[in-house]
């Protein structure tokens, strides 16, 4: 076999903007709208349209392991849609060597009634697998999600982490010549994860194709030599990782401190996010020995109840730090149990003598648990944390973790 | 996906081409048999889930259509006094009864599917093809259940049959086409308009009264009436479905014929809509 395993050539993805998330129609906005172009009436300009992805070519040669970063909306997930065949691209067009595989959410497909041993047949299935292949590779799928002992119990039973680990390793053992690999790490704890990650590099070393879209900077770093960046749909790197991650780290994030967005439209319209040193100035790089603050300025366009407005931190290299929302204390909660439309500000403030220096990145989250979530930005402003004078400074060495915070220790000498 | 026959199988210079989609091609067909054992796990499965967490399981198979007999015994022979072709009126009814349930079970699970099966359509390739037709395909092992209750129910009654019951699997595949085409239609058009959710009760119910179910089929005038009323697939499904049962006089040809060519074409151009709307599913749904 010679040539690329995957070639992209002028792909693109156009969507109009209604029919963005949820944009179903209504039949009668359909009939209205069929009567008045007929009519010569009404609008005749074209909808709005938003090229998701615009102008992207590239190969992958087989065996490579290609990582692929952007922020959100970049264009990630709708290139991996259509290299799955999930969608059809507008224009442009994309050769694919050998099957594919993908794992763009574990556990599609699982239903909760049925058996895991039910549930790896059925899933192998809408992955692709064959009947026989699933036979041959049960024992080992069992095996790798270590749930032998429940394997005839309804998924339903399962606590969350079985029904990851059974949902990842079926989808793991497809062993397609490409894989496609969307934020899987995004979910299950920390052993989990390292499993996953295990598992991907022992594939990759089989020398399968590997295209790994990941917000996990030390995941991509790890797993992957080459990486493309993705901005607004077009493809702005093509680089070895530790360039793209760098480059991807520096042009991605604003670095005054603030991070301000276009007046909009909806119930949830984020305006600033801003970061305030001791004085309340606006900063891009705090002091570690000084408390900061993070604040986050919006409209409601709309009374929204059990809205909670929360922060992520993640480090510079997309390791999670914490997650944070403005009503987790109860009497808060309580007394905003409905939030009156209007003008807020939610802010919080991070002690001193806690964070270790670096860079830290700031993601914002709206939602009603349960209910909707109303907006996300998992990147939306980056700042730099100076270590000066900070917990056990004396010491001319880094410290690891994303944390340096002050403890009180105590020395006692056992007397004997 | 290409992939033939697994991995190990796999030909070395399998290429799939990725590029915007016109028009109909056989690829699809041929797709959708490499994927036949995803038809039959999704078959499966709606057959295994279907009664699940109820008391009387598998028993809603039978009394479904049981119900809805002794009902219309009660109603339109009881009451009304309609001729049944000079059959019992229980075995007449269920014989109607029973490969209109199959329609009708097929053809509201399957306008539903795709709306229900959104978060795979979202995730992963396959022929999309293949959730509706396993909805409609899984009510074949109800009809099964209920089958085996009209044979007793003949017994009691002494209906001994004949050898046309031998043509039973000619009206199933009959009402499966039926089930199908509607089905693929409804399907493609809900992923678009919800409407569908609330439209598709009433035209099952309108498509009732519209079969000879509650009624013979003899009752329409010969010629053009006729002629007209065969326009509906199931008119010819359930007379059909019902001349094997009791095996008594003339089997409805002119009937069948018109009801099989209606029927086919039901399925040519669902499939061809639901080809049409196919690859905006993923964006739409």
């Amino acid at each position: 076999m010679s040539g690329p395993a995957i070639r992209v050539e002028d792909l693109g993805k156009l969507y109009r903007i209604g029919s963005m998330p949820t944009g179903y129609r209504t039949l009668r906005d359909s009939i209205v709208g069929g009567v008045r172009r007929l009519a010569g009436r009404g609008d005749r300009s074209a909808p709005e349209t938003i090229w998701a992805l615009r102008h992207v070519s590239f190969d992958v040669e087989p065996g490579k392991v290609l990582g692929i970063v952007g922020r959100n909306g970049a264009g990630k997930s709708t290139l991996l849609k259509i290299l799955s065949r999930v969608t059809d691209p507008t224009e442009g067009w994309a050769q694919i060597a050998g099957r594919v595989g993908s794992l763009l959410e574990v556990g599609t497909g699982f239903h909760p009634e049925l058996t895991g041993r039910e549930n790896i047949y059925l899933n192998g299935a809408i992955l692709g697998m064959r009947r026989r292949e699933i036979d041959a590779r049960f024992g080992e799928i069992v095996g790798f999600a270590e749930v032998e002992r429940f394997i005839d119990t309804p998924v339903k039973r399962y606590s969350s982490g079985m029904y990851l680990r059974l949902a990842f390793s079926v989808a793991a053992h497809l062993e397609p010549e490409i894989l496609l690999v969307d934020e899987v790490l995004a979910v299950g704890d920390a052993e989990f994860q390292r499993k996953c990650l295990g598992k991907m590099s022992e594939v990759a070393r089989q020398g399968r194709t590997i295209l790994f879209v990941s917000h996990n900077m030390s995941a991509i770093l790890r797993l992957t030599e080459e990486t493309i960046v993705l901005d607004q749909g077009r493809l702005v790197l093509r680089a070895p990782t530790a360039e793209a991650v760098d480059f991807y780290l520096a042009s991605g994030m604003q670095q005054s401190g603030e991070r301000t967005w276009a007046e909009g439209v909806g119930p949830f319209r984020p305006l600033a996010l801003r970061i305030l040193n001791r004085r309340g100035q606006v900063v891009p790089q705090v002091a570690a020995v000084e408390p900061c603050v993070i604040e986050f300025e919006y409209d409601l366009g709309q009374d929204l109840s059990g809205l909670r407005v929360g922060l992520y931190l993640s480090t510079g290299r997309g390791e999670p730090v914490f997650t944070s929302f403005d009503t987790d204390d109860p009497q808060i909660y309580d007394r905003f149990r409905v939030r009156r439309a209007g003008r807020y500000r939610s802010r919080c403030t991070l002690p001193a003598n806690w964070l270790n220096e670096g860079r830290f990145v700031v993601g914002v989250n709206a939602s009603s648990f349960g209910i909707q979530s109303y907006f996300t930005d998992e990147h939306a402003l980056a700042f730099t944390v100076d270590g000066t004078g900070a917990p056990g400074s004396q010491w001319a060495e880094p410290r690891r973790g994303p944390l340096r915070p002050a403890l009180e220790w105590e020395i006692a000498q056992a007397v004997r | 996906m290409t992939g033939a026959g697994g991995a190990g199988m796999q030909a070395a210079g399998t290429v799939t081409r990725i590029q915007p989609s016109r028009g109909w091609s056989w690829g699809e067909l041929a797709d959708l048999w490499r994927y036949r054992e995803l038809v039959y796990f999704l078959v499966w499965r709606d057959v295994k889930v279907r009664y699940k967490q109820t008391l009387l399981g598998a028993g809603w198979a039978i009394l479904k259509p049981f119900l809805s007999m002794v009902i219309f015994t009660l109603v339109f022979a009881g009451l009304a006094k309609l001729e049944t072709d000079g059959a019992p009126a229980p075995v007449f009814y269920y014989a109607g009864l029973l490969p209109w349930v199959l329609f009708q079970d097929g053809v509201s699970k399957a306008g539903n599917s795709l709306v229900t099966g959104s978060h795979l359509i979202t995730k992963v390739y396959f022929p999309r093809v293949a959730i509706p037709i396993a909805s409609v395909v899984a009510g074949v092992v109800d009809f099964a259940l209920a089958l085996l209750v009209l044979f007793g129910l003949m017994a009691y009654y002494g209906v001994t049959g004949s050898t046309s019951l031998g043509t039973i699997p000619l009206f199933l595949i009959l009402a499966l086409i039926t089930a199908m085409g509607a089905g693929l239609w409804l399907s493609a058009l809900n992923v678009s308009y919800r409407d569908v959710g609330y439209v598709t009760p009433f035209l099952l119910q309108a498509w009732l009264y519209a079969s000879p179910i509650a009624y013979s089929a003899a009752i329409i005038p010969e010629g053009m009436a006729r002629t007209i009323y065969a326009l509906n697939p199931m008119a010819g499904v359930v007379q059909g479905f019902r001349w094997a049962v009791l095996g008594t006089g003339q089997p409805p040809l002119e009937l069948l014929l018109v009801s099989t060519a209606a029927a086919v074409l039901l399925l040519v151009s669902g499939a061809l809509y639901f080809r049409r709307m196919e690859r905006t599913f993923a964006d739409v749904v």
